[in-house]
């Protein structure tokens, strides 16, 4: 079973890895914040499945800890980009 | 399959680094050092150095990315017309980080093996603490003296991050300041803060016998303070207030009360008499969070920018 | 096989596959709030599903409520982020 569940996570780790490149090297700044959203669920299922798999309780604790900063970085940049100095400096960025 | 895991995990770490020291744009390379952090912290799990995934997570993947994130919204307005960095500059920091990296892995390398441990020696005295976690009877109890000048470092920190406040502002309040609060942030930072004060305190309680501890309390706490002075739900606090200052040296204050009461009780600096060991650790490490969590807080904050009220 | 074993297998699998599907969304998608569309909805139910599978592998209830704790705190943080960054899109296109 732990065999299992370790696949498992390597599996969801290996195909979070493939979406946080795609979305990193997008054109627009705001589709990059969604790496940092990619990371904190990939990242707590996979730590969730190797906690099951290696019977350490206190894995769950580490992805508790993952999501809610996940959800913080995501706020504090959400801020930064919806100041308006930044709206300028990216449309000129992007050429749009 | 789980060597297979630790390769894959390793590649893309490498891969992340890579992409964030290649990265032209200053804010797309803050972006990937956060997921960065967080991926570190899973690395951390596999070495099972749980409490280091736990501060990883927090520093690398929470607070850190704010500072940056605010550093780089002060640097921006000069950054436009300022020339960047030359290339004989840029080749330069590359080989001093090349060089720096494989001075490190020499020394890896280098390692006796097997290592030499202190682990045996730390388990055994572990009952005279009346802990279960050996990481937090280090950090209290057999190196009590590394934490607290750790702390008192951290109070400097902050000291000369005020001090970078012209005279008439000092003893002002930092603004957070952002233009304009998207209306989720708002709900976020009025639901999110009573999960996250639950789960500080529950990462500091816990930290006695499982991983978890002060550090990683008092910087979520920090997050949920930051989060919702950002939404501008509440104002910084004035940094002349007494309570902030009470709040920031409380911890090491008591650290290094019980410290000096060693000598009295305990025949040393900063040792504890066996029987109320655990009673007096569980209330430095409270006093330490609370402490923690505000010099954190206002570290990210910065200098006061606003003059104090009369 | 135990039937917790094979619980735990299924859901942990559709789990897995839901992780893919939410990739392929990302990289597959023509614009940026499809991707976002597919990153939010298909990555927390294939959390969801995972925390299911893992219950009957908990050794105690403690541990069980912690594993639903981290994903409804997936729950509140994905949804606000997600809601931040589509906004953030929004006002980039249609701004002034």
């Amino acid at each position: 079973m732990a065999d299992i569940l370790t696949g498992a996570a390597l599996f969801i780790l290996a195909v979070t890895a493939l979406g946080l490149f795609r979305v990193l090297r997008a054109e627009f700044a705001v589709e990059r914040m969604m790496a940092v959203q990619l990371l904190g669920t990939g990242g707590a299922a996979a730590l969730l499945l190797l906690g099951a798999a290696s019977g350490t309780g206190a894995m769950t604790d580490v992805a508790l800890l993952l999501m809610l900063f996940a959800a913080f970085s995501c706020a504090a940049f959400a801020l930064g980009q919806a100041s308006p100095s930044v709206e300028g400096a990216e449309r000129r960025e992007d050429g749009a | 399959m789980t060597l297979l895991l630790d390769l894959a995990l390793v590649a893309w770490l490498l891969a992340l680094a890579l992409h964030i020291a290649r990265v032209r744009d200053d804010r797309n390379a803050i972006v990937a050092f956060i997921g960065f952090g967080l991926l570190l912290g899973l690395g951390w799990t596999r070495l099972a150095s749980l409490d280091v995934a736990l501060t990883e997570a927090a520093i690398g993947g929470g607070v850190t990315g704010v500072l940056l994130l605010r550093a780089e919204a002060h640097l921006r307005p000069g950054k436009a017309s300022g020339a960047s960095v030359s290339h004989g500059g840029k080749t330069l920091a590359a080989i001093a980080c090349a060089m720096v990296a494989a001075g490190l892995a020499l020394a890896v390398l280098a390692f006796p093996s097997p290592a030499p441990t202190l682990a045996p020696a730390a388990a055994t005295a572990l009952p005279s603490t009346g802990l279960g976690n050996p990481v937090t009877a280090v950090l209290l109890a057999y190196r009590a003296l590394d934490t607290l000048l750790e702390k008192v470092v951290l109070i400097l920190a902050l000291i000369g991050v005020w001090s970078l406040a012209p005279d008439h502002l000092w003893g002002g309040a930092p603004s957070l300041r952002p233009d304009v609060v998207p209306e989720p942030l708002a709900y976020l930072a009025q639901t999110l803060p009573p999960f996250g004060v639950l789960i500080a305190v529950y990462m500091f309680w816990v930290g006695a016998d499982a991983p978890g501890g002060t550090f990683q309390g008092g910087t979520v706490l920090a997050a949920m303070w930051l989060l919702v002075m950002l939404a501008r739900l509440r104002p910084a606090p004035e940094t002349r207030r007494r309570s902030v200052r009470l709040v920031l040296i409380g911890g090491p204050t008591l650290f290094l009360a019980i410290g000096f009461l060693g000598f009295a009780m305990a025949g040393g600096f900063l040792a504890y008499p066996e029987s109320i060991a655990k009673p007096l650790i569980v209330g430095i490490e409270a006093a330490l969070t609370l402490s923690i969590a505000a010099t954190l807080g206002l570290l990210v904050a910065g200098p006061a920018q606003t003059a104090p009220g009369r | 096989m135990a039937p917790a074993d094979a619980f735990t297998l299924l859901f942990v699998t559709a789990g897995a596959i839901l992780f893919l599907a939410g990739t392929l969304g990302l990289l597959r998608f023509p614009d940026t709030l499809s991707r976002l569309h597919a990153l939010s909805k298909a990555d927390n139910l294939g959390l969801g599903l995972i925390v299911i599978g893992l219950l009957p592998q908990c050794d105690s209830v403690t541990a069980g409520l912690k594993l639903v704790c981290v994903w409804l705190l997936a729950q509140l943080s994905a949804a606000t982020a997600s809601q931040l960054i589509a906004g953030a899109v929004y006002r980039r296109k249609s701004g002034p």
